[in-house]
Order: C-alpha cells, then sequence, then structure tokens
C-alpha cells in the first residue's frame, strides 16, 4: 500500500495552482485534503506524476455571504464548514450533510472541493450541490468558467472537470423566505461509511402552510447523486401534507436508478431512496414551521 | 531508480526535527522510520482504521492520508507528546489504564489522539460525543465500552486537576 513515484510542487495561490498544473500537463493532480485522493495513490488506483498541493492557497479558503449566495473555495476545510456560523444561518443543509461525512479526523483535512472531483456517487457534499443548484467555478491558467453542479457528474468517479482545471469555487443560491427547512438523510452500514442511499430536501412554506418552493436529491442511488426537479415542482403550491410527502417519496424511488453491489441490492437501495425522502421532507417540513420569521 | 528526495523540517512534540523522504513517503512512515517515533501505529494505510492519528496543528487527523512532505512547516503531535517530559502518564493515558482500555495495544495510540482532542475542546462531554470522537478509530478487539469509560474517567479527572 505505498504510492508509485511523484514529485511534489506546493501552490500557494490559485494562479500558481494553475500554472503548475499547465506546465506538467495531465500527469499533474492537484491534492487538497488527500482524503480520497491518497487512498486511491496508496491503491495504485492513482498514478499522477505531480502532485501539486494547494494546501497553502489562502484564496481557495474563503468563505462568504453576499446577498443571494454563500461562496465557498474549493480548498476550505469541511470542519471550519461545520462550525462556520454564516453557513449555519444561509446554508444549514451543508453542515447538516457534514455530520455524515467520514469522521472528525477526515474532516479536519477534507474539502469541499476535494469531494466534488472525486465524485463518489454515495458523496454528501456533492449531493447537496446537485440537489440546491450549486454553480461550480472551474479555472485553468487560460479562462474561468462556470458551471451547474447538476452537470458537473457524468459517471461514478468521473466529472466534468479538465486536467488543467482547479475547482476553485462553490456558489450556493441563498432561501430567503421566512419559513424555510431543510434535512439530510442518510443510511450507512456504520456511521461514517459510504452511504447506502441518502436523501436530501429543502422546502419554503408560506403563511399557511403551502409548499412555495422544493428541492429534493437523491445520493447513492445512481451513477451520480440527483435533482429530483420534476417531482419538487409537483410538491409546488400545494399543502406539505403526509399524502403530499408519501407521493413525492414515491415518484423519487421510482425516478432513480440504483444497482446492486455487495453491500445492497437494487431493490434495498429504492426503498431506501423512498423511505429517505420521506423522511427528510418531514424533517424539513418541520424546521420550516418551527422556524420564527425573523 | 533514483527518486527525488525532500528536506522535510516539522515540529514534533515541540522539538524541531529534520528528515529526508521521498515525496511518496506518508507522515506516518516518516514519524516511523526516519524519526524513529514509533509510538503511532500504521493500521491499513488507507485512511479507515485510525491507527496512526495524530495532532496536525493541534487538530486530529491520520498520519497515512498525508505525505511527510506535506508536513514540511507544520506542527505534530504523536502520543509520545501526550505524557509529561519525565514520562508521566497524562490523566487520559492513566485512566486507559484504570479502566482496562486496551487489550491488544494496537489502536491505543490513535484512541488517545482521538480523545485528547475531543478533551482539549469540550471538559464534560457526553458519552454521545466520545462516540463520535473516536467513531474513526477501530478496535479489533472490539473493547470499545472500556475505552468510553476511560474517556469520561479522564475528563472526571482533568476536571478535578483543574478545580484542584
Amino acid at each position: 500500500m505505498k504510492a508509485a513515484p511523484f514529485e511534489y510542487a506546493r501552490a500557494g495561490s490559485l494562479a500558481e495552482a494553475c500554472a503548475l498544473l499547465a506546465q506538467h500537463g495531465p500527469d499533474a493532480k492537484l491534492i487538497a485534503g488527500g482524503q480520497s485522493l491518497v487512498p486511491m495513490m496508496a491503491m495504485r488506483l492513482a498514478r499522477p506524476a505531480w502532485l501539486v498541493d494547494i494546501n497553502d492557497a489562502a484564496d481557495l479558503q474563503q468563505i462568504a455571504v453576499d446577498g443571494d449566495h454563500v461562496r465557498i473555495g474549493g480548498g476550505v476545510r469541511q470542519a471550519r464548514l461545520e462550525r462556520d456560523a454564516a453557513i449555519a444561518a444561509k446554508l444549514p443543509l451543508l453542515p447538516q450533510a457534514l455530520r455524515w461525512v467520514g469522521h472528525a479526523q477526515t474532516r479536519n483535512r477534507g474539502t469541499p472541493g476535494g469531494s466534488m472531483v472525486h465524485a463518489d456517487p454515495s458523496a454528501e457534499i456533492p449531493l447537496v450541490a446537485v440537489t440546491l443548484g450549486a454553480e461550480l467555478k472551474l479555472v485553468s491558467e487560460a479562462e474561468q468558467t462556470w458551471m451547474p453542479a447538476q452537470e458537473f457528474f457524468l459517471a461514478p468517479m468521473v466529472t466534468a472537470i479538465a486536467p488543467d482545471q482547479c475547482l476553485a469555487e462553490l456558489r450556493f443560491p441563498v432561501w430567503h423566505e421566512a419559513r424555510t427547512g431543510c434535512a439530510f438523510q442518510e443510511v450507512a452500514i456504520r456511521h461514517g461509511d459510504f452511504a447506502l442511499a441518502s436523501a436530501c430536501a429543502q422546502v419554503a412554506l408560506d403563511e399557511a402552510g403551502r409548499c412555495t418552493r422544493a428541492a429534493i436529491g437523491v445520493g447513492g442511488a445512481g451513477p451520480v447523486p440527483v435533482a429530483l426537479t420534476d417531482v419538487a415542482g409537483q410538491l409546488k403550491g400545494g399543502m406539505l401534507d403526509e399524502r403530499a410527502i408519501v407521493d413525492a417519496a414515491s415518484a423519487a424511488a421510482a425516478g432513480v436508478e440504483p444497482e446492486a453491489d455487495l453491500h445492497a441490492s437494487a431493490e434495498y437501495r429504492r426503498h431506501l431512496a423512498q423511505v429517505l425522502v420521506a423522511a427528510a421532507l418531514r424533517a424539513a417540513r418541520e424546521a420550516a414551521l418551527n422556524r420564527r420569521p425573523s | 531508480m533514483s527518486e527525488r528526495q525532500y528536506t522535510i523540517t516539522l515540529d514534533v512534540n515541540g522539538v524541531k526535527r529534520s528528515g529526508i523522504a521521498p515525496a511518496r513517503m506518508t507522515l506516518v512512515d516518516f514519524l516511523r522510520d526516519v524519526l524513529r517515533l514509533t509510538g503511532t501505529h500504521i493500521g491499513c494505510e488507507h485512511g479507515i482504521c485510525g491507527a496512526c492519528s495524530i495532532l496536525l496543528d493541534g487538530e486530529p487527523v491520520r498520519s497515512c492520508l498525508m505525505y511527510a512532505v506535506q508536513a514540511d512547516g507544520h506542527r505534530v503531535t504523536t502520543v509520545e507528546g501526550l505524557a509529561a517530559a519525565d514520562g508521566k502518564l497524562s490523566p487520559l493515558q492513566d485512566s486507559f489504564c484504570e479502566a482496562h482500555a486496551l487489550q491488544c495495544g494496537y489502536c491505543t495510540p490513535g484512541m488517545l489522539i482521538a480523545s485528547h482532542a475531543l478533551l482539549e475542546t469540550k471538559a464534560d462531554p457526553s458519552e454521545a460525543d466520545i462516540r463520535e470522537a473516536i467513531s474513526g478509530n477501530l478496535c479489533r478487539c472490539t473493547g470499545y465500552q472500556q475505552i468510553v469509560e476511560a474517556v469520561k474517567l479522564a475528563a472526571e479527572r482533568r476536571r478535578k486537576e483543574k478545580s484542584a
């Protein structure tokens, strides 16, 4: 379990990282927290010739809230996101999801950028990004582009990022509705393990308790995390009662394409998708109802 | 094949240490094989078991999931750094003995680091806090119950020491 030989360079900034990627070509890889890449290298599933370390790039470690968005640098530690007051207030779904991400020791190193580009189908941060419609800032030496998270994931462990690009920032929309609630639900064999399936939901309710906006996502039940936009859209305008929740959960289960593996059958994963979507919607509704408009 | 070697200087348990390693050497291998600090154990070498836990700049991390060259310029605390300079065990270490929190001892350095980090931030952790803090550490003797009890005992002792 030792990595193949490689050479190492530290980038002090995003620009330096992009320059190093351009210089060393497709055999160079960025390393941030390394919590997925180092095991991949130990098992020699990845054998980069160069590792460009972006842990010193301070410009990748910013958290900012500007009106309609929460902007998170790709290199922010997951442990910091868990504790950040602005994130808790404006993007509460993310800290809820982070409770399920690995363990304290891995969250102290792991980053949201790393989770995204690793693209494990059962990973929590990608699911939140897809569900809420986050946008990703991809930067290379030549240019920078924005890509919707929903277009980023192509297959298990495969994304649309180019070898010379760095995921510099994740931009999440803020929901301003007074009565907004969210929840993240997951089943794993042990806490901290990869999810057998996970689901999250965010809902906004009006004064009468009618749903004005909803987002639902399911992870671990297909090759990539999916936002169930149509199912969520069906909830809009109606009361978010038990019947609406059960119907949405059934539609969600019908809308995913889980595969069987050693840990769970496809049927079981589909069942979990249904149960977890219902649980997430119920908990999100309760959170929205209990929230005192500020 | 001549692999490029990197000079690595870091603060280990309050002492400045240097060594030479190829980029692919993990931090745990560097601590054990180059600096000869064999208190930190290597279990799975891919971030599952937690035996290699250390404090990096005060935070618990897995030293098999970092290359030594990445730790250049940083501050590391290993299990050797938990005891007093004269070798006297810390209240946490002593509580592990007291509560029989180790059988084979393989997971112990990682368990100590994880629980030490918890007690540094929470003086009076609940049982759930303790279980959460050591959830990334596997004990194949499955002595978890005694480990939880040891951490509870240590928290109590530390609080008494503070108030005394």
